[in-house]
């Protein structure tokens, strides 16, 4: 049933054709194009959002059980969808003033989303590998993309090494599962892990250690710790749009694919897999709060907060119910609209036309830019999960789901560390708001920032007045990876 | 009345008032001064107008919630927008919105820079504060009660003396702390209970085990937040930092979250854990009330020996509300009701004075009489009321609070009244050296005694404070049914508990 497959995976056929049209419209008409395709691709992404969320495509399989298309799956796209749409349209003005234009970059920005949408959709361990590399190729040269920038190159480079390491763990793991269980599909995984436990097998070592290495490779996707160590480095080195984009869309593409898997052809193993979650939370969770505390470079404080971020959103994994994943996906909603616009703001942190990165940079804001200030206090109240700005909700439904599910160890350590991280987000809203101003930033910051700051700052203030729509479209999207 | 979203009117019409002064007020910072105060003080004293409904329309003579809302806030989840009073909270919500206008008249002139922000804190600070007091809801609850932290955060940390930055970092996490606890313990109490509405909550009872547990995570936020010895070293640090205004709503409002706290679900959800626990409460409160009251007598800075006697005055409290008597637990609501009106009063007395000379060093004062007559006598009254003086508020409640520890242990009575000696000697010794003497200071010479806008400030305390003491029963009408209520079921479950049939309504209603 060829031409129902195409309808189910239509979404990525339209980014796959549409990205390569635009290829070919920006090798012939040069990087003078740039501008002209990033504004494409950003509609693109807007129009693919809009086919998502209005066609309503009920659970299909498509190419031989290879390719899923569920409610999960889209909400998740949607998310990543948003994602991208806004980093790429945080960044026109940067590699414009940088001088950096390049009409790669929002073509491979596209390739990379479409290699998210691929692993959400990935119903077996070959389509999710494709994925994933298709992702991470298309990153590992965005990263890089100031070529001419040491710190650029470098931190390129150092993802790329690291990358390709996990990928090839995660390619291991794959193999090993593939070996024990005599299949790569996910459903029929999940038919062969029950019918062993349902004749009372335990599980074969072989299918463990598989699971293992599957788990440390996505782990460093999602950039938890002990398979972190990539992160700061790449966010600071990268440019800074860019570090927006590492920090809200593949994190979500990683973790949708990571609670896929845990909860679809692993579900049998929730005892094994279930303490590895919990110790890479906890560890991304206390390391994330008490290592962010030193950091003097904004970037570098953002990618320990993404790491601790990532640490409560697994809490919610951790939990392996239907109301942990509920919470994971409120989490990671939530953690894509704070983070955008806290890197929205990272990004007008401009003087004298040279962005600065400093977090001492901030001194003063709310004397000479009272409303960004104002849009990055919300932001950090809401990371440091204060009520009744969004991020306290995020915590709130996977702590929620912790304790329902008998998991308080993990809880305590969670909201204890969280006081910890409220500490240096609070030490933002002090430089801002206590300390006198040094140097103002450049002004005016631009039409769409301005839209974006705006957006997300009253996505995070006012998600407390309407909950409704975030909290049951992640309860059907649970419920629709669970019936699955 | 009844259909009349009164509650939420009486919360959210501050925040209004913050939107407007926020969306109109545009231009230099000393164009917008003067609009966002007068704004600021036409919201909070129409609000405190709307808040007057709750006091008239009141029914003194149930227990049952009153002036209820109910929304669905979050589908699916059980969770609702649930707001109502009943005797325990509804004077609070009063002294909240009493407090508020009296905060922005004495920060009238003391406060010049970033007016509009100021305002504009207050005012969200006033909205969350009553929404703490009306949630019906524990998960609305627990949003107005963290969210405090924010524009309290701001003030001290915006608006404070030189150590501000410490203090404001102090006081946000030692509270953030105790809060994530009682986060815990109320998602837990959400699973037992399957919902997290707290009438529901009243209703239902808890697991002895687990009653421990949930009652240390409650103890953890409430205590911090009352504050209780050893938790308490935030407040000297915050109150000392924070402006006149902020040390106000922080010393009358604040810390009543905690004592609120206990009465609204350390005692009536989880009774045989109160009983358990009650030892350890008795000895941190005689603790604070002697420690502190001993350390404040050492004080060198006016704001902080008040703050001091802020933990000792919170110690009685404790001790009140954890006698199980209608006498105890009316007093520790009447205890704070009255530091509410009083220890705003001492602060805005040392507001004054600091207002002119800029300092609060004890040292620095002498004499004040022979300038300022009036004010010595405002001084005169909150300080005597501070230590108890009968005819006053402060008395009221620590006769009651007395008398229902008498009933219960005597050793703890004992101890507790030579804490009220030790306050005596603290206030009397504060007051002798800054009022008494000979005038010989140069600095000193020229100061005016208070203007009429700092009278106008005053004078509805100095009325409450002898209406508390010369009529208490106004108020302790409104808190009795209530009260009682509670002490009905509290003994009741701890009579359930050990097996014995129920004989304590007769004993409770005595």
């Amino acid at each position: 049933m060829i031409p129902l497959d195409l309808i189910t995976a239509l979404p990525e056929l339209t980014l796959a054709c549409l990205a390569m049209a635009l290829l070919m419209f920006g090798v012939f008409r040069g990087d003078g194009a740039t501008p002209m395709v990033l504004l494409l691709s950003v509609v693109i992404l807007v129009v693919l959002i809009g086919i998502i969320a209005l066609s309503p495509r009920g659970e299909a399989v498509a190419f031989g059980g290879l390719f899923i298309s569920d409610f999960y799956g889209d909400f998740m796209k949607v998310l990543v969808l948003v994602g991208s749409a806004t980093a790429m349209a945080m960044s026109l003005r940067y590699f414009e003033t940088e001088g950096v234009v390049r009409f790669e970059y929002p073509i491979l920005m596209l390739f990379a989303t479409l290699g998210m949408m691929m692993m959400i959709s990935a119903n077996d361990l070959i389509a999710l590998y494709l994925g994933l590399e298709l992702q991470s190729l298309s990153l590992y040269v965005i990263a890089a993309i100031r070529r001419d920038s040491l710190r650029s190159t470098e931190a390129g480079l150092k993802y790329f090494v690291l990358g390709a390491l996990s990928s090839g763990m995660l390619l291991y793991g794959a193999s090993l599962i593939y070996g024990f269980a005599g299949t790569t599909n996910f459903e029929t995984l999940a038919d062969v892990f029950a019918e062993l436990t349902a004749a009372g097998h335990e599980p074969a070592f072989g299918v463990i250690v598989g699971l293992v290495f599957l788990l440390s490779g996505l782990a460093f996707k999602v950039s938890a710790v002990p398979f972190h160590m990539w992160t700061p480095d790449v966010y600071e080195g990268a440019p800074t749009p860019i570090g927006a984009f590492f920090a809200s869309a593949p994190k979500v593409a990683a973790m949708a694919l990571l609670a896929r898997i845990m909860m679809g052809p692993f579900n049998e193993f929730v005892a094994q897999w279930q303490q590895i979650i919990i110790v890479i939370s906890i560890a991304s969770m206390i390391l994330g709060a008490f290592a962010a505390i030193y950091q003097t470079n904004i970037k570098r404080l953002m990618a320990y907060s993404s790491i601790g971020h990532v640490g409560f959103a697994l809490v919610g994994l951790a939990a392996g119910t239907e109301e942990g994943l509920r919470g994971l996906i409120i989490y990671m909603s939530i953690y894509v609209i704070m983070n955008l616009g806290t890197w929205g703001c990272i990004l007008c942190m401009r003087q004298k036309g040279v962005m600065v990165e400093g977090i001492e940079d901030l001194k003063g804001l709310s004397k000479s830019h009272p409303m960004m200030a104002l849009a990055l206090a919300i932001f950090m109240f809401s990371m440091a999960g204060i009520p009744p700005l969004a991020g306290f909700f995020g915590k709130f439904y996977v702590f929620l789901a912790a304790i329902e599910a008998g998991l308080y160890p993990l809880a305590i350590i969670g909201v204890l560390s969280s006081v910890v991280g409220a500490f240096y987000y609070l030490r933002i809203v002090k430089l801002m708001y206590f300390d006198e101003p040094v140097e103002a930033f450049d002004t005016p910051i631009g039409r769409e920032m301005t839209v974006i700051l705006t957006g997300t700052s009253l996505l995070v203030l006012l998600f407390f007045v309407v909950p409704g729509p975030v909290i049951n479209g992640a309860a059907a999207a649970a419920a629709a990876l669970f019936a699955g | 009345m009844t259909d009349f979203p009164i509650l939420t009117m009486v919360t959210f019409l501050p925040l209004l008032g913050a939107g407007i002064i926020m969306a109109l007020s545009r231009g230099t910072p000393e164009e917008t001064a003067a609009p966002a105060r007068y704004m600021a003080l036409w919201t909070s004293l129409i609000t405190f107008l709307l808040s007057l409904f709750l006091w008239f329309d009141f029914d003194r003579s149930t227990a049952d919630f009153q002036f209820v809302e109910q929304v669905d806030w979050m589908p699916g989840f059980n969770i609702s927008y649930h707001m109502g009073v009943d005797g325990i909270s509804v004077l609070f919500v009063l002294l909240s919105t009493l407090l508020t206008p009296l905060c922005v008249i004495c920060s009238w002139t003391s406060i010049q820079t970033r007016v509009k922000e100021y305002m504009i804190a207050f005012l969200v600070l006033e909205t969350l504060m009553i929404g703490m007091f009306c949630a019906l809801d524990f998960v609305l609850f627990y949003m107005f009660y963290e969210a405090v932290l924010i524009p309290m955060f701001l003030i001290i940390g915006i608006w404070g003396g030189p150590r501000r930055v410490y203090s404001a970092f102090k006081f946000f996490l030692f509270t953030l702390t105790g809060s994530v606890l009682l986060l815990i313990a109320l998602l837990a109490m959400y699973f037992e209970a399957g919902t997290s509405d707290i009438p529901a909550l009243l209703a239902y009872s808890f697991p002895r085990e687990m009653q421990n547990w949930l009652w240390l995570a409650f103890f953890a936020s409430f205590a911090v937040k009352l504050p209780m010895w050893p938790v308490h070293t935030w407040l000297p640090d915050a109150h000392v930092e924070a402006p006149t205004a902020g040390s106000v709503v922080l010393a009358a409002v604040l810390l009543k979250m905690g004592g609120y706290g206990f009465f609204r679900f350390s005692l009536p959800m989880l009774p045989e854990a109160s009983e358990f626990f009650t030892p350890l409460i008795y000895t941190l409160s005689i603790v604070a009330i002697i420690y502190t009251s001993l350390v404040a007598l050492a004080q060198e800075d006016m704001k902080k020996l008040i703050a001091y006697s802020s933990v000792a005055h919170m110690g009685f409290v404790t001790l009140g509300a954890f006698t199980g008597n209608q006498q105890g637990l009316e007093g520790a609501l009447f205890q704070m009701l009255s530091h509410g009106v009083i220890s705003a009063a001492l602060f805005l007395i040392v507001g004054v004075i600091y207002d002119r000379i800029h300092t609060r060093e004890i040292a620095n004062y002498e004499g004040l009489v022979e300038r300022m007559p009036a004010y010595s006598l405002v001084f005169m009254i909150f300080m005597l009321a501070s230590v108890g003086l009968p005819g006053t508020g402060g008395f009221v409640g620590e006769i009651l609070i007395l008398v229902g520890i008498f009933q219960v242990n005597t050793w703890v009575a004992l101890l507790a009244a030579s804490g009220m000696v030790l306050g005596a000697a603290y206030m009397l010794y504060l007051y002798r050296r800054v009022i008494f003497g000979v005038l010989t200071k140069d600095s000193l010479k020229s100061i005016l005694d208070m203007n009429r806008r700092e009278a106008l400030v005053f004078a509805p305390l100095v009325v409450l404070v002898f209406w508390m003491g010369i009529y208490p029963m106004s108020f302790l009408d409104v808190m009795s049914v209530s009260v009682s209520n509670l002490i009905e079921n509290y003994q009741g479950a701890l009579a359930a508990a050990d097996g014995v049939p129920n004989p304590v309504s007769l004993v409770a209603t005595q």
